[in-house]
């Protein structure tokens, strides 16, 4: 269980303007990691930061034994260009393959195999010449999952992953996404459901305007002043 | 020639090297153009076409007026710096895409046209302006220099292309996985961009620079319609556009029609053709 990322006093920001301030946390090898705040509060720049594709305004993210950004598998949120985009479900899942092939211009037999044993693994091979905009939400999100397990073996990094999904598709996604941090994949999640979040995570960060309000294990948090006072504003709203 | 057969008409013109010139030349684009197409109008740039075009125009238009006789020097340079400005511009700047595309455009066809009436010894200074912007002519003025310049510029796009296609099919869908990855977008999406304005120079020549937009438009929009693969859409939209541009240059032969805005009209039929073809589909 040794540590992947760890993250000490950082400062988030866009030019020069902080949006989140000293963050400190620590991501283990095995965590299902779910991260809470309201909008605005940096969550997406966070993201951004751990996947470094924009650096931090100060501190240290560090990515721990020989564990690196680009081995974090990223399920983005949905652009309205893919929704209609012409591409079959193969296409895109292989698609997480390409940063292995380098300047070699096509995928070779291990990363065709890759991407088949991902589709097969989230139960969509059946679906692979189908297109994508013809899918259903749920399968949509199970295809983009396909491709960033092809893009790592260790960490998946999930962007609001249930969005716009109905009930029973949500539902679906979660108990796949803990059956994959049960085989030994960390789950980074950004979420807005405070339910699904204290069901399923180990750990929760939670961020508020400007600075970070909670970092800790689920039972720390369910005790914690924070944790109660959202659990209920939350729980109260619905 | 009004008493001949249709294979005569035809067999006249094609013993002529200058139609054979424009005929190669005018493949070569459809085929260039509409490889491209596909990924321009999913990146939501459908309109690049237009304003580079303008751009080449107005380039063009300085190298009338200082008098080049090789217009290339100019145009090329000028074209390729503006697609990589604009294809940046497309996440994060102050000005946005489309509006950046149509403050080029407008602005380099408003510049290019005043230089040509301000400076041109040219009597004909409408019909340059019209053969320029609507190509009716110049495919017929190609010399053995031009084909040949042609010839190289589409190999090397389509090299290109070949070489890149899964990167940039990534880069289409989704940029920031793509980066996220450790694949270095950026400069796939600037190979893009100097790839998009070698295409439009080239087809410059073909339908002039008002009607690309619609050479990079219909193919890949056509395809869209029926085809549910990145890879099959691509391919057929490269099937639609060569088919099309042969189609429109032998009926703008035959009949005497401006040639680019032939080829145009076939690639319109056609796009209402897929369109009937992908509702019927639908329904079954």
């Amino acid at each position: 269980m040794g540590s992947q990322i760890v993250c000490s006093n950082v400062i988030l920001g866009y030019e020069g303007n902080p949006v989140a301030e000293n963050l400190n946390f620590t991501i283990n090898s095995g965590n299902y990691l779910c991260i809470l705040g309201e909008n605005g509060s940096g969550k997406s720049t966070l993201i951004k930061a751990l996947l470094g594709l924009k650096p931090q305004l100060s501190g240290e993210i560090k990515f721990c034994e020989g564990f690196s950004s680009k081995e974090i598998g990223y399920l983005p949120q949905q652009t309205p260009v893919q929704r209609d985009f012409p591409a079959s479900v193969r296409e895109i899942v292989q698609s997480g393959c390409l940063a292995k092939c380098g300047l070699r211009p096509f995928y070779n037999k291990q990363e065709k195999e890759t991407a088949q044993k991902n589709m097969e693994r989230l139960g969509i091979s059946n679906l692979s010449k189908r297109c994508y905009r013809e899918l259903s939400g749920g399968q949509q999100q199970r295809v983009l999952l396909a491709r960033a397990l092809c893009a790592t073996r260790k960490m998946l990094l999930l962007d609001e992953p249930v969005t716009g999904l109905d009930p029973k598709a949500q539902i679906d996604l979660y108990e796949l996404i803990a059956s994959l941090n049960k085989e030994g994949i960390t789950i980074i999640m950004v979420s807005h459901d405070i339910n699904a979040s204290v069901k399923y995570a180990s750990h929760i960060l939670h961020i508020g305007s400007k600075k970070q309000l909670f970092f800790g294990t689920i039972n720390d948090y369910l005790n914690s002043k924070t944790g109660k006072l959202f659990l209920e504003a939350e729980r109260g709203e619905q | 020639m009004t008493d001949m057969s249709i294979t005569e008409k035809l067999q006249y013109y094609f013993a002529l090297p200058i139609v054979r010139y424009a005929l190669i030349v005018g493949l070569l684009v459809a085929l260039c153009s509409s490889l491209l197409g596909v990924t321009l109008v999913l990146k939501r740039f459908s309109f690049i076409g237009d304003g580079l075009s303008h751009v080449a125009f107005g380039a063009m238009a300085v190298a009338i007026v200082v008098g080049m006789t090789n217009k290339m020097i100019i145009i090329l340079p000028v074209t390729v710096l503006s697609a990589v400005l604009l294809l940046r511009t497309g996440q994060n700047t102050k000005i946005k895409g489309d509006a950046a595309v149509a403050m080029i455009s407008v602005g380099a066809l408003a510049i290019g046209y005043m230089l040509i009436n301000m400076f041109s010894k040219s009597a004909t200074v409408t019909g340059d302006v019209c053969s320029t912007l609507f190509g009716q002519l110049s495919i017929l003025t190609l010399s053995k220099q031009d084909v040949w310049l042609c010839i190289a510029l589409s190999a090397i796009v389509i090299t290109v292309f070949v070489l890149f296609y899964n990167k940039i099919f990534a880069v289409t869908f989704d940029e920031d996985f793509s980066k996220a990855t450790g694949i270095k977008a950026n400069a796939y999406n600037l190979i893009i961009a100097v790839i998009t304005a070698l295409i439009i120079v080239l087809a410059m020549n073909l339908v002039g620079s008002l009607l690309i937009s619609a050479l990079i438009i219909f193919p890949a929009l056509s395809a869209m319609r029926v085809f549910k693969s990145f890879r099959s859409v691509i391919i057929c939209s490269a099937i639609i556009s060569v088919f099309c541009a042969l189609v429109g240059f032998i009926v703008s032969l035959l009949f005497s029609t401006p040639t680019g805005s032939t080829i145009v009209t076939a690639n319109i039929a056609v796009f209402f053709i897929f369109c009937i073809i992908s509702s019927l589909t639908k329904r079954s």
